[in-house]
This record gives C-alpha cells, sequence and structure tokens, in this order.
C-alpha cells in the first residue's frame, strides 16, 4: 500500500475542510465566469473530497504515474468541480483559479483530456465515460497493474443506452477493477431525472446487471467513506457501483432552495453572498 | 414506402424462375472472375503482426466470424475480446484498451460502426486521438441485404471526422500490405474490409505493386482516359480497361485506396495531364465520397479536366444479388464499360 493519496489523506486537514475548500475553489471560479455547473460541483464536492483524500491512489506532481488509479469525468459539465479537486490535491496550481472559461485556458468550461493535467478523458457526451473505463480496466488487467478505475457519471446518464451496454460488458468480463460513481441529485436539463426517464429501482438495477452496487448519501462524509472502503474491498470478481444521492447546491441553503438547479442562475451580486454563507459554515 | 412504389419488385416475380439469382448472403466472398484468392488476409496478416507486436489486441461485436477476426481469436484467445452486440462499448472499450498503450483493432460491419457508433468513434478515439483501429466488412455494396446492411455512405460520415484516416482496399494485397502500416501510423483508422476468399487483383496487372498508407498509385497508364479509383471498383475498373483496349479505348487506373488523406498531389498531376476524360469510381453513394473530394481538390488547384463520376446514386439500395444489383446500379465491369464509351 502507498501511497501519495493516502499520503496525502494522512495530512492533518480533515475530508470536511477537503469538501469545504472544493466548494469554495468552485464558487470562485464560478464569479469568474458569472456561471457554471455550480449546483453540481457544490453537491458532489463530498464525494470528490473522500475521492482525493481517501480513496485514490496517485502523485500529484505525476498526473500520468503509471500506478495512479484513474478517476474518469464522463460528465464533463461537471469540470468545475474536478479542477476544484485537481487544485486542492495540488495537481493544478491554484493561480490558475482566475483563468476558468477564458481563452487559452487549461480550464475549460466542459472537461477535455488535451486540455488539462489530471483529466483522464473528455466527457460531455454523456453515456462515454463508463465504457471507456471497462476498455481501461481491462487494460489495466492485462498490464497487471492494480490501480482502479474509477468513473463519476451523473442520474442523466443512466438513460444512455451506451451506459447499459458498458455495465453489462463490465459484469462480463469480471472487471473487479472497475468502481462506478454515480452522481443522483435528481435533476437533469429539462426538470427531475426520475420524471425524465425513471432509472429506479436503481441499486436493483445494477445488482441484476452483475455489479455489487451500494446507494448512500452523498453528502454525509462518513457514508461515503465507508462506501468507498467496501467498494474497494468485494472480494467477488465483479464491478462496484456506489449510487451517491446528493442535494445540488449543498453548502449554500439559497441556491439549494432555487427550483431549477441544473444550470442554476447566480446573479452578479449573489456569488460574494454564497461566499459569505459558505464562510459561516466552514469547519474547523 | 407504399406498395405501389415497389411496383418493380412485384413486376419482377413474373419472371421466369431460371432468370432470378438468390440474394447474396453476408458472409460470401467477393467474386472476381480470373484471380487468384487470398483466405482471410486480414486474420492472418493481423496475427503475424501481433506475434511481433504485444500491444496488438483484438474487440469485436458479434462479428468475428464476419470479419475474419475469428483467425486471430484463435490464434490468440488471450488478447481477443468479444464485446457481444454493443457496437457503443466495443468503440468505447477500444479507446480504453488504446489509453492504456495497447493498440486495438475493432471489427463490426461499416454500417454499424458508421451509424450506430458515430458518437464514440468521434469523442472517444478521434477528438483523442488515440490509435484505435477500426476494420469493417460489408463496404458500400457489398452484401444483398439491403439498407441495414448496405454501408453506401461510411466513408462520407467519417470523411468529416478530424483525426481520421481512411482506407478503401481494393483486394487481398492492400488488405495484407496495410495492416503493418496501420499500425505503424499512431492515430485512429477506419478501414473498409473484404474478407472471406479475398481476390489478389492489382498484382496481376501490376507485379511490383505495394500498398502505401497515404497515397495513390498508377496501375496502369494510357492516354485517352484516367480513372481515379478506390476499393472494389479499381477492380471494376482494371477489368473494364482491359476489355476497353479491345476497343481501342486506352484507360488509365490511378488507385486511391487511402481517401483521407487523399493524395491530391499525385491526383491533380495525373490529371493535368491534358487531354483525359477523368472518371472517378467508387463503392459508395456519390454524395460526399471520393468523387467529390477529387473534384474539389482539382478545382481548387484550377484543374478542370472533362470530369465524370461512377458510384452509387443518393437512394437506399434495393435487396437481392449482387450482380443485378451491380448492374442496376452501374458498378459492374459492364456498366463501367458503358458508362465510360458513353462519355467518350
Amino acid at each position: 500500500m502507498n501511497l501519495a493519496g493516502r499520503a496525502v489523506a494522512r495530512s492533518n486537514v480533515s475530508l470536511e475542510l477537503r469538501a469545504w475548500n472544493i466548494r469554495r475553489k468552485a464558487l470562485l471560479m464560478g464569479q469568474v465566469q458569472g456561471q457554471g455547473y455550480i449546483g453540481q460541483a457544490l453537491g458532489i464536492a463530498d464525494v470528490l473530497a473522500a475521492s482525493y483524500f481517501h480513496a485514490l491512489d496517485y502523485r500529484p506532481e505525476d498526473p500520468e504515474w503509471e500506478g495512479r488509479d484513474r478517476f474518469l469525468l464522463s460528465i464533463g459539465h461537471y469540470a468545475i468541480a474536478l479542477y476544484a479537486v485537481l487544485m486542492e490535491a495540488g495537481i493544478l496550481p491554484e493561480d490558475e483559479l482566475q483563468t476558468y472559461g477564458m481563452d487559452d485556458s487549461r480550464m475549460p468550461m466542459s472537461g477535455m483530456a488535451s486540455y488539462t493535467p489530471g483529466m483522464e478523458i473528455t466527457g460531455g457526451s454523456l453515456g462515454h465515460g463508463l465504457g471507456i473505463a471497462v476498455g481501461m480496466a481491462m487494460g489495466l488487467k492485462r498490464k497487471a497493474n492494480r490501480a482502479f478505475v474509477y468513473n463519476l457519471m451523473s442520474d442523466g446518464e443512466l438513460g444512455e443506452g451506451s451506459t447499459w451496454e458498458a455495465a453489462m460488458s463490465g459484469a462480463h468480463h469480471k472487471l473487479d477493477n472497475l468502481i462506478c460513481l454515480v452522481d443522483f441529485n435528481d435533476q437533469q436539463a429539462d426538470g427531475k431525472s426520475t420524471e425524465m426517464l425513471c432509472s429506479e429501482p436503481l441499486t436493483e438495477k445494477w445488482e441484476a446487471f452483475g455489479w455489487h452496487a451500494q446507494r448512500v448519501n452523498g453528502n454525509d462524509l462518513a457514508a461515503v467513506v465507508e462506501a468507498f472502503d467496501k467498494a474497494r474491498a468485494v472480494k467477488e470478481p465483479q464491478p462496484r457501483v456506489i449510487i451517491f444521492d446528493t442535494t445540488m447546491c449543498k453548502g449554500v441553503p439559497f441556491l439549494e432552495s432555487r427550483e431549477i438547479t441544473h444550470f442554476v442562475r447566480v446573479e452578479a451580486d449573489e456569488w460574494d453572498k454564497a461566499l459569505a454563507v459558505l464562510e459561516e459554515g466552514k469547519p474547523a | 414506402m407504399t406498395l405501389a412504389s415497389m411496383a418493380r419488385k412485384y413486376e419482377a416475380r413474373k419472371a421466369p424462375e431460371g432468370e432470378r439469382q438468390a440474394t447474396s448472403a453476408m458472409i460470401a466472398s467477393l467474386a472476381a472472375e480470373g484471380y487468384d484468392t487470398v483466405a482471410a488476409p486480414f486474420g492472418n496478416a493481423l496475427v503475424d503482426a501481433a506475434r511481433k507486436d504485444e500491444r496488438i489486441v483484438g474487440l469485436t461485436a458479434d462479428l468475428g466470424k464476419y470479419t475474419d477476426l475469428h483467425i486471430f481469436q484463435q490464434a490468440m484467445p488471450d488478447r481477443f475480446y468479444q464485446m457481444g452486440m454493443a457496437e457503443q462499448v466495443l468503440m468505447s472499450a477500444a479507446a480504453g484498451l488504446a489509453r492504456e498503450g495497447f493498440i486495438p483493432f475493432a471489427t463490426t460491419y461499416a454500417v454499424f460502426a458508421s451509424r450506430r457508433a458515430y458518437d464514440f468513434i468521434a469523442m472517444a478515439i478521434a477528438e483523442e486521438n488515440l490509435p484505435v483501429k477500426i476494420v469493417c466488412a460489408l463496404p458500400g455494396l457489398t452484401t444483398g441485404y439491403g439498407p441495414s446492411h448496405q454501408a453506401t455512405e461510411d466513408l462520407a460520415i467519417f470523411r468529416g471526422l478530424p483525426n481520421m484516416t481512411l482506407i478503401d482496399p481494393c483486394d487481398a494485397d492492400d488488405i495484407l500490405g496495410m495492416i503493418p502500416q496501420m499500425i505503424a501510423h499512431d492515430g485512429p483508422i477506419y478501414s473498409r474490409l473484404l474478407r472471406g476468399k479475398v481476390p489478389s487483383v492489382i498484382k496481376k496487372h501490376k507485379p511490383d505493386y505495394r500498398f502505401q498508407l497515404g497515397k495513390a498509385q498508377m496501375i496502369r497508364e494510357g492516354k485517352d482516359v484516367l480513372v481515379i479509383s478506390t476499393g472494389l471498383m479499381t477492380m471494376r475498373a482494371l477489368d473494364a480497361a482491359v476489355k476497353l483496349a479491345d476497343d481501342k479505348v486506352d484507360v488509365a487506373i490511378l488507385h486511391c485506396p487511402t481517401i483521407k488523406p487523399l493524395d491530391l498531389e499525385t491526383i491533380a498531376a495525373e490529371a493535368a495531364k491534358g487531354g483525359r476524360l477523368v472518371v472517378t469510381a467508387e463503392n459508395h453513394t456519390l454524395m460526399g465520397g471520393l468523387g467529390e473530394a477529387v473534384a474539389a481538390g482539382l478545382l481548387s488547384r484550377g484543374i478542370a479536366p472533362r470530369f465524370r463520376m461512377i458510384g452509387l446514386p443518393d437512394a437506399f439500395l434495393e435487396a437481392g444479388a449482387l450482380p443485378t444489383l451491380h448492374e442496376m446500379y452501374g458498378i459492374s465491369v459492364g456498366k463501367v464499360i458503358e458508362q465510360i464509351k458513353g462519355w467518350l
């Protein structure tokens, strides 16, 4: 056991503070552009904190280190959240935060592998990440590399047929090095995911597809950490999925209560207000 | 489609039994009279290459036997992935394997790669410039099963995709020659495939011919007509040229197995040699294929010879026997001769 991820985890910074830092950086980036998928970033911050400061092994100074756990962002529009955690992890320099979404920035609004260190794939055309993860997991096994492949996807992507092709494939090929993370915030472009194309009963569905499945509150850090530990420790030769029920805009109550949260509208003067609200809840 | 619009088919039912041919099967080899054949050139060439290169793996979506990848599967079972009837994950997983340092050869039918899996080829493979080699059987009009299996527009679809290299091989020698060059090329490639017993055609006309990725090559010189052809139609054009010679029509053949990037330098140099009728010939719809690419390339270089195109119409094609269909749609040897004579 190593390793860099664990070494970071052993620092005296709590996961709660990591998650808070991720939320704050995401808000600062949103403020730069005056827009962004901030609702998703705030909602997934706890899962990302647990991913990068508890579960994953990686070397911040060498994002292409062969032994790293691969973290695929299938949901390209969540890039703002991944940039925040990549900065927190020291993979991206924090002083680039002000370039978010600008011309010539390494941090475009939708995540792309060719732009950003630590961004494994080009996401955004939804339903792609899990299939690529299947191939990477096969490739790692061929190389006898014991790293895990994590694929972070959204509940909206459960509507894509390609997701289920990949799900069947992962089980068929016994990919026990594949962990899928589903952000279930029940929001997509036109409204609530469950009202667009309902994917429930979801845990049972994944289990029926041959996966080890868990469903936890994605904004409860202790539960998230426990779910990651369980997923990694499964003994059966099968892929694993964790469905995280999350709350859009978590941590900024006046945004949480907005009705339309997929592309949440934040007025120019509200970014400072959101940062101030977040500040009040800063963990010790 | 109404029954009235199908009237021609109902008329055809009245024809005497003996004149009708059975629908051409999908697994059938492509007939070419008077030529030697090579068995499963793709599968065998891939096995040869894979013995020298550990990075090569093979994947298919339930069409191993129909793309000659079963030869590779039998020789190297642990480097073969059966992905099932799931073309989206076929392409995505190939991308994932390429990300981990492998050179995946992914096979299916040309219709399924170009239509069903396009987004996955575009974003997971081409946008990332990954060395995935997509090799697809039943190109253009090489099956009698109708539009569900006839990839008449695959080259048009992929021509618009940045980073992609496109190959339309003519025969077994092209296929044997292209495999090592596909592996050496560090990027994505879409290649059409002829499978089963594949004829060896070009070498009979030009014994020292060797496939070169990205190069158009003169197979035959001629002073009256320059045919610029690709894939199956180079086979047809060569046979047509031999017969036209009997009628004192001297036909040159420029074979362009690489559709993208197209060797416009060679094409322009040949087309600029004055006085010849220039004819393009492709086993593909005339919309967005070789013909239009050659026309645009020549015009933008200020070269404007007399110009005609042979290829498939902008239509969903009928089902039936291939010889019947090739005749109907103008890509048989006889129809190539007829069209060229009509244009002279």
